[in-house]
């Protein structure tokens, strides 16, 4: 017999998807934003993410609902209290996208400092994080969610290779790069927080699958 | 379904912790059977002293039949049978020697509908006192005041302890039958669906009484109202068709039940 609430579950359940469905394709568009120089796109980005904040707030609305009138217990509370912590985190991606499409308008008219290679990389690594996790989520893919945690270390090596790269072989020898190089270095710090903010949502769904908290004590893992 | 928990009885996450506390009560290998009906079949279980253990499960699945146990209730109810033991404080409760009123003594009960009898407020208290044999009239008085204060009663009803015990709420009915229960000094307290005719503010009050209580009581409750026992009780046991099906701390119960067939319960899939 279907419950009144699982109703309430699966409009839920719907709403996060459509919420990570409008943030991958943020992240998406920030990426070809910064790869055509689009200021246009870019400022498609930064105006579409007041429809994302509306959702958070909306999503954010419906759990307290669910908290309140129903009080949930077991299965059911892990997945109403992991929803809000995607939630959340989704809406931070969709804020670094924003962050990324500013960055794309300071260097849009100036000549690139080299062809971009590592921060696409980057940027492929930060998409195909969030893809997996959210992916995680919808199928309760323990073994997917570990995946995307253990791929976190990947892109803090790419962030840190492009940084020093960035730094040494541009910012250091001439000075008048920086003002090209700085943008390149803030949105590769932006990508790779799209990266820690999948793998939070990765740590979360591990919580609702196993109940178990993996946030801050990844060694937990090795248990599951 | 597959009962048998742990030989040691303990709650799931306590064996998990190595955990060995004091322990008020021990349930062993205990069967019931109304006549020919078996209701409760091998329980075992320990309850730690001054702890609250909650029991849940759905109608008829022997919760209430459990807990009468505990004060040998069940023993004015004709053909009834008991395989099993149930220790207190190391003494087996069954045991031939055993005083049967001095038991009921110790453990008090607290009934779903609140009964108290047709006196005043005060003689409601001093009944059990005076049926004990205590005659001292300063000594009733201060057993009955302390009795209503460890109730959380006292201040609503002390002008007018002399009013029949009726002219009280459905709320202080119910905690003046705790304090009936109290005055006679028991070690541990049964509670049978204590709260469930109470209003919300009513209830409320029972369950911090509850908060309190095990500072000096341990308690075992039975409740229908699955966020009452979430919010009271720091063990929680699952019954269903006459077996502990799990046995657990609370918040275990609540948020990552063992078994499926609990989940089930507790996410209201069933029951």
């Amino acid at each position: 017999m279907e419950r009144h609430l699982d109703e309430q579950l699966k409009r839920l359940n719907q709403d996060l998807l459509t919420m990570a469905a409008k943030v991958e394709g943020a992240i998406h568009q920030s990426i070809e934003a910064l790869k055509k120089r689009d200021k246009g796109l870019a400022d498609k980005i930064i105006k579409d993410d007041e429809d994302i904040d509306e959702l958070e707030i909306q999503i954010e609305e419906q759990v307290i609902d669910l908290l309140a009138l129903f009080q949930p217990m077991a299965i059911d509370l892990r997945f109403i209290t992991t929803g809000m912590h995607i939630n959340a985190e989704l809406e931070r991606i969709a804020d670094l996208t924003v962050n990324i499409s500013q960055r794309v308008l300071d260097i849009a008219d100036q000549p690139l400092l080299r062809p971009l290679v590592d921060i696409p990389k980057l940027a492929g690594q930060a998409q195909y994080m969030v893809k997996s996790a959210i992916d995680a989520f919808v199928r309760r893919d323990e073994a997917l969610a570990k995946k995307v945690i253990f791929s976190d270390k990947e892109s803090n090596a790419l962030r840190n290779k492009i940084m020093k790269e960035l730094i040494g072989d541009y910012m250091e020898k001439d000075t008048t790069t920086v003002s090209r190089a700085v943008p390149l270095l803030l949105i590769s710090r932006d990508l790779e927080r799209i990266c820690d903010h999948a793998a939070s949502i990765a740590e979360d769904v591990i919580y609702m699958i196993e109940a178990k908290v993996i946030k801050h004590h990844r060694e937990r893992l090795k248990s599951i | 379904m597959n009962m048998t928990l742990n030989k040691d009885h303990w709650a799931r996450e306590d064996i998990q912790k190595g955990i060995s506390a004091e322990v008020k009560l021990e349930v062993e290998g205990f069967h019931f059977y109304y006549d020919t009906t078996m209701a409760l079949k091998d329980i075992g279980m320990k309850i730690q002293k001054n702890t609250v253990v909650g029991i849940i499960g759905p109608s008829g699945c022997g919760k209430s039949t459990f807990l009468r146990c505990f004060n040998r209730m069940n023993d004015t109810i004709a053909k009834i049978r008991y395989e099993g033991k149930i220790w207190m404080d190391g003494k087996n409760i069954f045991d031939k020697d055993l005083d049967v009123v001095d038991l009921r003594r110790k453990v008090g009960m607290v009934f779903q509908k609140s009964n108290p009898f047709p006196k005043s407020i005060f003689d409601n208290i001093a009944y059990g006192l005076k049926i004990n044999g205590i005659k001292d009239k300063n000594f009733i008085a201060e057993k009955v005041e302390l009795s209503l204060k460890n109730s959380a009663l006292w201040d609503e009803v002390k002008d007018r302890m002399h009013k029949s015990a009726f002219t009280l709420s459905g709320g202080q009915q119910q905690r003046l039958c705790i304090a009936r229960a109290l005055a006679i000094e028991p070690e541990v307290l049964l509670l049978d669906e204590p709260a469930s005719a109470l209003d919300p503010i009513a209830t409320a009050k029972i369950e911090e009484l509850i908060h309190e209580l095990k500072k000096k009581y341990t308690i075992v409750i039975v409740t229908h109202n699955m966020q009452q026992a979430a919010r009271v009780s720091d063990y929680t046991a699952f019954f269903m068709m006459g077996e502990m099906v799990e046995y657990d701390v609370t918040n275990k119960i609540f948020t990552n039940p063992s078994k499926k067939i609990t989940e089930d319960y507790v996410t209201g899939r069933f029951g």
